[in-house]
């Protein structure tokens, strides 16, 4: 489907989000570059998410899942830190976390020696070409003039459709409500010129905050920077605006494959193809009507020829 | 992904397909019983609409009424299936808050909300035999309107990150379709007197053949992921499926016009086999949400062709 001006509307690169859904003056995209290199598990933002936003608690079990009892992203988890315990290969290189040469603690060859942990703090994506707000009956999803995707809760019927339309699993029904629940991007705090929750409250700067079109050019910066230490297995993930879903407003740093980490490697947003949907449900409505129509037109033929 | 070229090209490891084998998505945590039933009462109400005029236009009164009748109730109790479903009943008329083209869900709203009045007009002209123009245009609109109602389920289905769903895109359609004319000519089977049935009798022909054509040419589609068809809950669904759908046509076409019982029989079998499909549809698109290797298989192939294709 295509604007009046030729742009596909669903899909492909999307230089102004909130412009084209009517936001006049909209101030820059933001988003956020989590940089997962730097990430200490230590979950800051996990527990600040919760207070600021005031997230109902969602179970306390243990997992056995390293030290993650999170487990994932849902209606009430807006921000899970993953850690992923690794078998390191003989002669891969350390990251080079503290300084390399110095023997301080971390960077010991005895110390966690033979695994590698990887910790990364997953969010929803807020993207370019958002499939949750497309399929949304209700309007309850909208655009902000961030850029950012928010749920209006007093709309929210609780209809679900945005939970499996979403590509990589964020937005999710809570039980206890029926409504449906996702980050916000700290919405309220952006309004009041304050960054998000989890980047106030990340102590490593992990998580990093700002207009999204600088921190693509600081995370290319730092992948550089890793790939000259000798840390080849870092790269970006959902940084290209040409992507399945138009470039992410959240976007990461990974030191392996997206699946190790539970992403998506190649997250296409669904209604890109809708306009090939309502065709074939077009062509198949028509078909199912001649079907019928010839069912009616046959015996009156056969009756004209000769009685059955 | 430029950076990760490096890693791409060493052979390949044994590696974990997702986070400590957890699903990627969130399966919808729509019932079965309220959604995929929708499906079928969609399908049932929509198709029959159109089977109801056919007879009405060719003088078969007693099969008209009859399917006007089962319209009227398969779409009311899709109605109460899919406010029973929301998170918030109460709030189900913020379905009509917008009128948005890129939502099935909501061209599905404003869809029920006009066929819905024009079937109930349609079976209740029917019944009371008052007002017989009102009649006419009713079946009329419901005739319209009841072949997008039968078809854009799939689309709802097809719209989402479901593997199975979404990978059957262009298939699932055609599939819904010819569900919905073997519901309909089943409960034409089953309610008309055997005088008035041919046309059910070859219409739930084309539409066994239409769904098994559709069934063969989503599974090929599905490539990998189409295990989630033939396997578990969904392959048992599905199996039971066609074995209903094909005994009920077959029946109806070699005896259904002699005899009364026969018919019935076979129009119960072909409700029951439309049942099965779009259960079995549901089931299969849960089971693909479920394992993330249907999310990661297609996704990392499709990548790994375009990386091949821009080199």
């Amino acid at each position: 489907m295509r604007d009046i001006m030729g742009n596909d509307l669903f899909s492909g690169p999307e230089p102004d989000p909130a412009g084209d859904a009517g936001h006049e003056n909209a101030p820059p995209r933001v988003g956020f570059f989590t940089d997962t290199s730097v990430c200490i598990g230590c979950k800051a933002c996990e527990v600040a998410c919760k207070e600021w936003n005031a997230l109902p608690e969602d179970g306390l079990s243990l997992t056995g899942m390293s030290y993650d009892n999170t487990v994932g992203l849902g209606a009430s988890t807006w921000r899970h830190v993953a850690f992923i315990e690794q078998p390191v290969p003989a002669g891969r290189t350390e990251l080079p976390l503290l300084a390399p040469d110095s023997g301080t603690p971390g960077a010991g060859e005895d110390d966690g020696a033979g695994v590698r942990w990887l910790m990364s703090s997953d969010v929803c994506k807020h993207c370019t070409h958002a499939a949750c707000l497309d399929v949304c009956p209700t309007g309850s999803l909208f655009r902000t003039e961030f850029g950012t995707v928010v749920v209006q809760e007093d709309i929210c019927n609780g209809c679900g459709y945005c939970v499996p339309a979403c590509p990589y699993g964020v937005i999710e029904q809570r039980p206890t409500d029926g409504r449906a629940f996702k980050c916000t991007m700290c919405y309220d705090r952006l309004g009041a010129g304050q960054e998000p929750a989890c980047a106030k409250a990340c102590p490593t700067e992990s998580i990093q905050f700002g207009p999204l079109d600088e921190l693509r050019e600081r995370a290319a910066l730092r992948v550089e920077q890793l790939h000259d230490a000798g840390v080849t297995e870092a790269r970006l993930y959902g940084h290209e605006p040409d992507n399945g879903v138009g470039g992410d407003g959240a976007f990461f740093l990974l030191m392996d494959e997206p699946e190790v980490y539970g992403l998506p490697p190649d997250p296409v947003v669904t209604t890109r193809d809708l306009a090939a949907m309502w065709r074939h449900a077009g062509i198949a409505a028509l078909s199912l009507v001649t079907g019928a129509a010839l069912s009616f037109a046959l015996p009156a033929l056969t009756r004209r020829s000769g009685r059955t | 992904m430029t950076s990760g070229t490096t890693s791409r090209q060493k052979p390949r490891r044994e590696e974990p397909v997702s986070y400590y084998g957890r699903p990627v998505i969130k399966a919808p945590s729509w019932s079965a019983q309220d959604i995929a039933g929708y499906f079928f009462l969609g399908g049932l109400a929509g198709a029959g609409s159109v089977v109801a005029a056919g007879a009405q236009l060719t003088g078969r009164a007693t099969t008209a009424k009859a399917l006007k009748v089962s319209s009227l109730a398969a779409v009311s109790l899709s109605a109460a299936a899919l406010v029973h479903d929301l998170g918030r009943p109460s709030r189900f008329s913020h379905m009509l808050r917008v009128f948005k083209p890129t939502s099935p869900m909501s061209m599905g709203s404003w869809l029920l909300s006009v066929y819905g009045p024009a079937a109930g007009a349609a079976a209740l002209t029917a019944v009371t035999g008052r007002l017989p123009r009102t009649g006419v245009a009713a079946t009329t609109a419901a005739a319209v309107l009841g072949p997008a109602l039968a078809t854009y389920t799939a689309v709802l289905a097809a719209d989402t990150a479901v593997p199975a769903w979404h990978g059957a895109h262009r298939e699932l359609p055609y599939l819904f379709a010819a569900s919905a004319t073997a519901a309909a000519a089943g409960m034409a089977l089953a309610t008309g007197p055997p005088h008035e049935n041919t046309p059910a009798r070859y219409a739930c022909v084309l539409a066994a053949v239409a769904d098994g054509a559709a069934t063969h040419a989503m599974e090929r589609r599905l490539g990998t992921v189409a295990v989630t068809c033939r396997e578990g809950r969904a392959g048992a669904l599905l199996r039971t499926a066609r074995g209903l759908t094909a005994a009920g046509a077959a029946a109806a076409l070699l005896l259904g016009h002699r005899s009364r019982p026969v018919a019935v029989g076979a129009g119960l079998a072909l409700l029951a086999g439309s049942v099965c499909t779009r259960f079995g549809i549901f089931a299969a698109g849960i089971a693909s949400a479920e394992d993330p290797a249907h999310t990661v298989g297609p996704q990392r192939e499709a990548a790994e062709q375009r990386a091949q294709r821009s080199q």
